[in-house]
């Protein structure tokens, strides 16, 4: 049988789509420990990436983190943890390494929204008499704002992304289907695992592209530019180091 | 390329619960050469396969806006599929038996997003003047390419390799699924047993070499790029 035959049959499964080990379960527990981790690491990075940005310091140490994330692999993390603080909290373990993962673009983006603020505007509010937490507020935050949007959208993405490698420490979520799949080896069950955890994060992507036509429906060929940035970004942040 | 490291459930070395074992790396030090042979050659493959291709692929994207939008609008769009899903595709597509070309070939995709664009920003950033010097100085297209735009390009593409590479060498681990994950593999085991001081040296080895791939890199920049030298970064 072909692979994409047997994916199908496995799509199609009904006992695929039911219970605790189905698709809609695992799907739900995927999403939840993903929205409480991008949570946890907004709660962290939103606050320090604000306020290094209004003060102008630390953009180095805003920058490297991704640097130092990238050498690290999710899965050398998960096992560490997973191994140092024992299987009975994997869970909690899983949720600490994606908010570490999920931090790195959240903090970047907004201090560089925040920092990219042109200081003549920020002036301005100054000379209107606005205090440093107006300007903040009023001025730095509504202009970082398709940054800091787009810096959740590369969290979320990599959060979603990276809860399938939890599978590898036996949580629950989407992961399992691919884990377990390889373990028994069943293409239809680790190829449709695949399909739905890449369905999942292509559609995630679409929604943020959505939201941020919404939220900032003027600057739309601005934020293009930025979108095809982010990798560019990375590339102009390795060649001054 | 490295055989897959077999499963060891060898005898105990060290209580689980010590970080640090000097006998596990001792006795066991074939494994681990082994596991870090497989993890070099796959992540080096791989990052090599996604260089040639970028390349193929970045002059293709010169041609026209239409091109280039495609390119790197469809690099984009494989690297946000999960790694793990995107290796459970590819590997009955290239075979189980061959499953380690299936995580050679996910690493080749993956730096396509970072390493198209070096090329395409680096080739774009050749200055007009230089290039219609060099077409007054008699140079035909691929002398151009190969004498005057690639080695102007050379920095930004560095600066891809370099962040592809990192990228790269992390994810290998994740080939674990076939066995073929390099230090991955002793992270799995570690995982089975609980062993503490085999999680922290496959994590440890995982980020040396990471840093060591980085410092040559840069190192070889600076190397070729004899003209930056003296000159601040920007």
């Amino acid at each position: 049988m072909s692979l994409f035959s047997e994916i199908g049959s496995w799509l199609s499964d009904g006992t695929n789509w039911h219970g605790a080990a189905g698709i809609p379960h695992r799907l739900a527990i995927h999403l939840e420990y993903s929205a409480i981790s991008v949570a946890i690491a907004c709660a962290i990075a939103l606050p320090v990436g604000l306020w290094l940005g209004h003060v102008g310091k630390g953009g180095a140490v805003a920058i490297n983190i991704s640097n130092v994330g990238r050498a690290i692999p999710t899965y050398a993390l998960l096992v560490l943890l997973f191994v140092g603080i024992g299987a009975q909290h994997r869970v909690a373990e899983t949720i600490v390494a994606l908010a570490a993962f999920g931090l790195p673009p959240l903090l970047t983006n907004t201090y560089t929204g925040v920092r990219e603020v042109d200081p003549e505007v920020r002036e301005a509010a100054r000379g209107m008499g606005m205090s440093g937490g107006q300007v903040l507020r009023r001025v730095e935050i509504p202009l970082a704002m398709p940054l800091i949007l787009d810096g959740l959208r590369i969290a979320v993405v990599q959060v979603v992304a990276t809860m399938t490698v939890a599978a590898l420490i036996g949580v629950e979520g989407l992961g399992r289907f691919v884990v377990d799949g390889f373990t028994n080896s069943d293409p239809g069950q680790y190829g449709g695992g695949a399909v739905v955890v890449g369905v999942l994060a292509l559609a995630l992507e679409g929604i943020f592209v959505l939201l941020q036509r919404v939220v900032d429906p003027v600057a739309r060929s601005r934020r293009d530019r930025r979108r095809v940035g982010t990798a560019t970004s990375e590339i102009r942040a390795a060649e001054t180091s | 390329m490295a055989p897959a490291l077999a499963a060891d459930d060898g005898p105990l070395l060290c209580p689980p619960s010590t970080w640090f074992c000097g006998k596990y790396i001792t006795n066991r030090g074939a494994d681990i050469k082994l596991a870090l042979q497989e993890h070099i050659s796959l992540a080096l493959g791989g990052v090599a396969l996604g260089l040639v291709l970028s390349f193929g692929l970045a002059l293709l994207a010169r041609r026209s806006q239409v091109l280039r939008n495609v390119i790197l609008g469809g690099s984009t769009l494989l690297y946000t599929i999960p790694s793990l899903a995107l290796l459970a595709i590819l590997v009955p597509l290239i075979g189980l038996s061959k499953s380690q070309y299936a995580v050679l070939f996910g690493i080749a995709i993956y730096s396509l997003v970072v390493l198209v664009r070096a090329f395409v920003t680096g080739l774009a950033g050749v200055p007009d003047e230089v290039t219609e010097a060099a077409r007054g100085m008699g140079f035909g297209t691929v002398r151009m390419l190969l004498r005057v735009e690639l080695p102007l390009a050379l920095p930004t593409i560095m600066a891809g390799l370099r962040v592809a590479t990192v990228s790269g060498i992390a994810l290998v681990t994740l080939g674990v699924v076939v066995d073929h994950g390099g230090l991955g593999n002793l992270l799995d085991e570690a995982t089975t047993h609980g062993y503490k001081f085999e999680a922290l040296t496959a994590s440890v080895l995982c980020v040396v070499l990471a840093v060591v791939a980085d410092v040559v890199l840069l190192l070889m920049q600076k190397l070729i790029t004899p003209w930056r030298r003296g000159r601040a970064a920007r």
